[in-house]
């Protein structure tokens, strides 16, 4: 993907952007509203992070001390929810929207209205779920799967807010998705065939397409919610025909694949940073390609792995359990392209390359607990128990989170600027990795022995490793405020950036001066 | 690299945890399955370390090995489809390895034919109902933990949320075959020990089995978010030896009947207010406190009011009050206690309701008029 | 900036974006609370707030739209421009087809799974046996497990009719489509009226067909699954009916003002792709929701 470019730095000198707050709201520009995106995220990341502090305060002994069960089961749902649809997967929209651009050559993204329009749907969404928390009877408590009929007809009245929130969240998802398969397929720069495309497009690309194919599933799956509840259908109700089952398969065929939207991303960016920091190319580019989309493709055949224990006919539960052992295999694939790419490289260390390797270590011990979880017979035993909340933790944090980390890391200068703190940056890293695993490994350790998920006060013999896990998550949190801010003070000033920090970086981002101009690659570059 | 000793943590931790087996591992229970499902989760778990090591092994190998600060000049391949055909197919194979075993142990789960004890468990918010069939016995399990060790207003006892008033009792060597469903939400059945983890539809049957090796006590609980008390529907179950459990079974069953007689003659018997009163707030803090709570007050939004409600305190509701505390609220969370409840604890808990906490109507509900109203 | 751009319009800011997302915002909160309060019977602002969102929408659907208009008919559009509308018009409707496949995979579940289930088959004997024992497992469904009954609706009659409308109306969508195309603009204006006229025919005959379901069929929302996957898949379609419907009256319009060339009609185009999925959509509702 060796890409040599035609100078056009001279389009610096009509960078000129609008000012005041309507920049922000009128924006047209896929860097403003990639910026937007990204505070958000961190935003969300913070307020669903608190939420996991009450959590794990009040798990930090046995007993009922700080929350009733009710409130205890809300923070649960809400947590799982914004840091899926407001953490992780705006995160990730921000950086399609400031970097597929940059990578690809294009002006902006193909509909730049439409893009403004995703991401401001997203602030209301989330002031109307986070709202409903405040309501008489409190917010929604059913967990972020909301399975029926704990959703419907036994849930209180937060649940339309929630369902019309959803419902919002995803015509934005589905709307930013639409804008990122456009400007890869339509708006590519001369010579920038797909087999040159930098990963992280490709990674984007795919995912855009698990999104469009899900989140309207998604938006039906909340619908029959709605009118179950008050409108006395009973789809999810067994007396007029219906079954709560049935509710769990539209659930998980979105579900399933609404895991890999949050890890494809990130399997991109890594892709990018590892080949920088070995100074050597991408091992087996074409297999992480093919890699990808196989991942892509099987994630549709594998929701009822997460309903093994809900009494499926045997023949399904063998299949479902095939399909999902065989997704090792394309991912295994890249986990060894990735140490291919660093066998005899010219490896150094700085701190998007930490944030990396640490990805590809913990992001693989969550995908061993994934196969393990996905043998039926023991996942009889893991089910629902803290070994699951350890597995998704660790591909989620110490994946997707991890890999946002990264690519904040990588592209910084690039956005700002500046150079950051690096010192205060491996801090940061050096912080949260060992913190993340005290206080996400022993939840294996709590889940093997016994202990379900989702409840407020446990047994005694779970005790000690309640009390270190929620140790590390208290120094978890804390180590964020480290990052929060290293971005602030990056963005406000600093040592300034060359337009190519990192030596061993390609790509066409990396051709424009840092910060990128407001407008970039208005005559597309040619690519070789 | 810095980074080693850091790694080497967690698998030091794994190692001491490894040699505590039965506090920090999965259990490995008393059943054939529970022991064979035991020896997949092993088999895995090691095949996943095998693999950690080779991988990460050479990770770091390289990390130290291949570092620009050495003034190592990188390489130049970038593809060789040799290796890559190998790392597809190896994985590949260790997990057909893996799904051999597998897929003969989840078949031998999921047969539950040529049982010798048949049993209908049914989960509701928040506790079990066990009926076994063929035979006149059935009983409701609810916690039996204190709300003052939940409040940490006493100590926590040994098997703290973990004891249930009646437990389920299970004779070992024969095969057990459980009927799972539910009342309301969905819940789930799980006893470690044996391996059996089944959702509880409401509406459908699952159905699960176990054989039971050795008499004992084994706890496990509810492993589904089903509302509030989620945390709080514990499973206690109690394995005699045949003789014993034929005992037992004979004993309870001629102890349900007498029960049931008696319950037809004390119909004919006024219980007095007191009498009534008592009984009712018993029941009530039992059975219907979790919701509406010990003051009647409810949870705004969630769970109504009985206190000053309409139809606990005025004198013309009284069976349409009657009625919904026997047949429950269609498409709410409010169940149907007909079944749950004597006759004389419903009249009892009746009358509560409708004197307690200023509804002070003075009306007293009698077993006769629970009866009548039943067969209406 | 956009005046010396030769390849490709980034439009200026504009308003249109967040005020979409308002009104979004105000559609979500303002029908969450509609449910609620109709179904709790509470006074608030729900309706009003749903209400103020749809006005919103429609004001911002104006304004953006205008914006575009204006924009094309200054030439500011090249042809890569065009080909992103086009495409992304095209993964809008597959998500669409997504929307309705849960829907059409609800039925199947329910059809094909869940009431056989009930009835015990599979490995749900114990099911049928002990938990709903006067059960038989019919499709369509008229008596449900707990023993609501209703009557099922018919394939022939209105719900043919309707077919033949529908397909007829797809037909003079195309031959409007080649009118363009071809610059003769009678044919294209005779044959947009027609489709509208034909769309609203078929609004209209679902209507008297619910009318017809619910008071003498006894099929209403609340009569099990086999009357929630009806109304919930042709109630949906209607809204898309309804949708498109409107989406024509606009061109319909904008041809009256002499709108849209042979060679740039992307608007046009767009709407008539999503007559023509509206149309597919109805005849898969017509063989599996009617016919079988
Ligand atoms: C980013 C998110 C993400 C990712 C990437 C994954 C990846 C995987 N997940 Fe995970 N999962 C979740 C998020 C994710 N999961 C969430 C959120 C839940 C819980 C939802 C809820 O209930 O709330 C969940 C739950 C979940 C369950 C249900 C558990 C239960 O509730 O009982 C299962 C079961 O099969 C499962 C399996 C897997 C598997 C097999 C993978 C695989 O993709 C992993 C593949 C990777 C590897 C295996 C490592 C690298 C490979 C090699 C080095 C090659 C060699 C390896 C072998 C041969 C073993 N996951
Ligand atoms: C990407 C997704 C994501 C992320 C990043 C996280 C991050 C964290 N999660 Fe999350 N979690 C989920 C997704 C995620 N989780 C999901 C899907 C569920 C399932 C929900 C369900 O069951 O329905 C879940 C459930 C879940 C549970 C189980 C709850 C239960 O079953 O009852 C727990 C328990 O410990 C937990 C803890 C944490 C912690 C400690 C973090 C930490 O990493 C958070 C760290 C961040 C911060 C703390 C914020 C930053 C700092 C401050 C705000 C400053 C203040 C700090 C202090 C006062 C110390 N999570
Ligand atoms: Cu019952 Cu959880
Ligand atoms: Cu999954």
């Amino acid at each position: 993907m060796s890409t040599v470019v035609d100078d056009h730095n001279h389009e610096a000198h009509h960078d000129h952007k609008p000012s005041g707050i309507t920049r922000w709201l009128f924006t047209t520009n896929h860097k403003d509203i990639g910026s937007m995106y990204l505070w958000f995220s961190l935003i969300m990341f913070f307020v669903g992070g608190a939420m996991a502090m009450v959590i794990r305060a009040e798990l930090f002994q046995p007993g009922l001390q700080l929350v009733e069960p009710q409130f205890f089961n809300q923070m649960t749902t809400v947590h799982g929810l914004v840091m899926i649809f407001g953490a992780v997967m705006p995160a990730f929209t921000g950086l399609a929207n400031w970097m597929v651009p940059m990578m690809i050559g294009a002006p902006d993204m193909a509909l730049p209205r439409m893009n403004n329009w995703s991401f401001w749907i997203l602030p209301f969404a989330f002031v109307i779920l986070l709202s409903s928390l405040f309501m008489e009877g409190g917010g929604p408590d059913f967990g972020w799967t909301f399975y029926a009929p704990l959703s419907t007809t036994y849930s209180n009245d937060s649940t339309a807010l929630f369902v019309f929130a959803v419902h919002i969240m995803g015509i934005s998802s589905i709307m930013g998705a639409i804008n990122v398969i456009v400007t890869i397929i339509n708006m590519r720069a001369p010579g920038m065939t797909y087999m040159k495309m930098p990963l992280f497009v490709w990674t984007w690309l795919i995912t855009a397409f698990l999104l469009i194919a899900v989140m309207p599933v998604l938006a039906g799956a909340v619908t029959m919610v709605l009118t179950d509840k008050y409108f006395g259908t009973s789809f999810f109700n067994a007396a007029g025909g219906g079954d709560p089952v049935m509710f769990q398969h539209i659930f998980w065929f979105f579900g399933h694949p609404e895991v890999y939207i949050m890890i494809l991303p990130s399997f991109g960016i890594i892709s990018a940073i590892i080949p920088t920091f070995s100074r050597k190319k991408l091992f087996g580019y074409s297999s992480m390609v093919y890699a990808t989309a196989s991942i892509a493709i099987l994630s549709f055949l594998v929701w009822a792995h997460h309903m093994f224990t809900t009494g499926m006919p045997v023949f399904a539960e063998l299949f479902f359990m095939y399909c999902t052992m065989l997704i090792a295999v394309p991912t295994g694939v890249k986990v060894f392209n990735w140490v291919a790419t660093m066998w005899r490289g010219a490896i150094s260390f700085e701190v998007p390359m930490l944030f990396a390797l640490a990805f590809v270590i913990l992001f693989t011990i969550g995908g061993f607990s994934g196969v393990m979880l996905a043998m039926t017979p023991v996942d009889f035993q893991y089910h629902d128990t803290y070994f699951v909340v350890a597995h998704f933790h660790y591909v989620l944090v110490t994946g997707a989170i991890f890999s946002v980390m990264a690519a904040s890391y990588y592209w910084l200068p690039k956005w700002t600027g500046h150079m950051y703190d690096t010192t205060l940056a491996r801090l940061h890293f050096w912080c949260s990795l060992i913190s993340v695993n005290v206080l996400f490994f022993p939840m294996h350790f709590a889940g093997l022995a016994g202990m379900p998920r989702r409840i407020p006060d446990y047994a005694v013999q779970f005790a000690d490793i309640n009390q270190i896990t929620s140790i590390g998550g208290f120094a978890f949190g804390l180590s964020q405020l480290l990052f929060l801010w290293l971005v602030i003070k990056c963005a406000r000033g600093g040592e300034k950036a060359t337009a190519k920090p990192w030596d061993g970086a390609e790509g066409l981002e990396w051709t424009v001066p840092s910060p990128a101009p407001y407008h970039t690659f208005e005559t597309p570059p040619k690519v070789e | 690299m810095k980074m080693k000793p850091l790694w080497a943590l967690p698998l030091l931790y794994s190692a001491s945890a490894l040699s505590q087996e039965r506090s920090l591992n999965l259990t490995k229970g008393v059943t054939e399955v529970s022991r064979d499902v035991y020896d997949l989760h092993m088999t895995i778990f090691y095949i996943c370390c095998v693999i950690g090591v080779v991988v990460f092994g050479l990770m770091f190998y390289s990390m130290i090995r291949h570092r620009k600060s050495r003034g190592r000049e990188p390489a130049k391949f970038h593809e060789n489809v040799k290796v890559e055909i190998l790392w597809t197919l190896i994985p590949f194979l260790i997990l057909v390895g893996m799904a051999i075993p597998a897929t003969s142990t989840l078949i031998a789960m999921e047969d539950t034919s040529d049982a010798d004890v048949t049993i209908q468990v049914t989960g509701s918010q928040w506790k079990w109902h066990y009926k076994y069939f063929d035979r006149e016995v059935e009983f409701f399990s609810r916690l039996a933990t204190q709300q003052q060790q939940i409040d940490n207003k006493f100590d926590k006892s040994e098997n703290y949320l973990r004891e249930v008033d009646n437990p389920l009792v299970l004779p070992t060597g024969q095969k057990v075959r459980f009927l799972v469903t539910s009342d309301d939400v969905i819940h789930s059945w799980w006893v470690p020990d044996f391996a059996v983890k089944k959702d509880a539809n409401p509406g459908f049957i699952n159905e699960a089995w176990t054989r039971i090796d050795e008499p004992g006590i084994y706890r496990g609980q509810c492993a589904e978010l089903c509302g509030k008390d989620h945390g709080f529907m514990p499973i206690v179950v109690i394995a005699k030896t045949p003789e014993d459990y034929a005992k037992w079974i004979d004993e309870t069953e001629a102890k349900q009947i007498a029960e049931q007689k008696r319950q037809q003659e004390l119909l004919d018997m006024e219980m007095s207010m007191d009498e009534l009163m008592a009984m009712g707030e018993k029941i009530y803090n039992s059975t219907c406190a979790a919701c509406h709570q010990p003051n009647g007050q409810g949870i705004s939004g969630t769970f109504p009011a009985l206190a000053g409600s309409p139809i606990a305190s005025k004198p013309e509701n009284i069976d349409k009050h009657i009625d919904i505390v026997l047949h429950g609220v269609q498409g709410s969370a409010m169940q149907a206690f007909a079944q749950q409840l004597t006759m004389q604890e419903l009249a009892s808990v009746i009358t509560y309701e409708r004197n307690a906490w200023g509804n002070d109507t003075g009306e007293m509900v009698q077993a006769a008029d629970i009866n009548a109203a039943m067969n209406k | 900036m956009a005046e010396q751009q030769q390849s490709y319009y980034v439009p200026p800011s504009s308003i249109w974006p967040i005020v979409g997302a308002l009104g979004l915002g105000l559609i979500a909160w303002g029908a969450a609370h509609t449910v609620i309060e109709a179904t709790s019977d509470t006074q608030g602002w729900g309706s009003h707030v749903l209400f103020a969102g749809f006005g919103v929408i429609a004001v911002m659907l104006f304004g953006w739209f205008r914006d575009q208009i204006n924009e094309t008919m200054s030439g500011l559009h090249s042809d890569q421009l065009d080909t992103s509308y086009k495409q992304g018009m095209s993964w809008f409707i597959f998500s669409e087809v997504m929307f309705f496949g849960a829907f059409f995979g609800a039925l199947f579940y329910a059809r094909m799974i869940a009431v056989p289930w009930l009835d015990g088959a599979s490995n749900n004997v114990m099911t049928g046996e002990v938990l709903w024992p006067q059960f038989v497992a019919q499709w369509p469904l008229v008596e449900t497990p707990g023993g609501t009954k209703t009557q099922a609706m018919g394939w022939y009659g209105l719900p043919l009719i309707n077919t033949v409308i529908l397909i007829t109306s797809s037909i003079t969508c195309h031959f409007a489509h080649v009118g363009l195309e071809k610059n003769k603009r009678t044919q294209l204006t005779a044959m947009l009226g027609l489709t509208i006229v034909l769309g609203m025919i078929f609004l209209y005959l679902q209507g008297t067909e619910y009318v017809h379901a619910y008071e003498e069929l006894g099929l209403t929302l609340q009569s099990g699954v086999y009357g929630n996957t009806f109304y919930l898949l042709t109630g949906f379609h209607g809204m898309h009916v309804t949708l498109g419907t409107l989406m024509l009256i606009i061109m319909f319009l904008r041809v009256l003002k002499g709108h849209f060339t042979p060679q740039k009609h992307f608007a046009f185009q767009a709407t008539s792709w999503y007559w023509h999925f509206v149309d597919v959509v109805w005849i898969c509702l017509f063989v599996i929701v009617y016919v079988l």
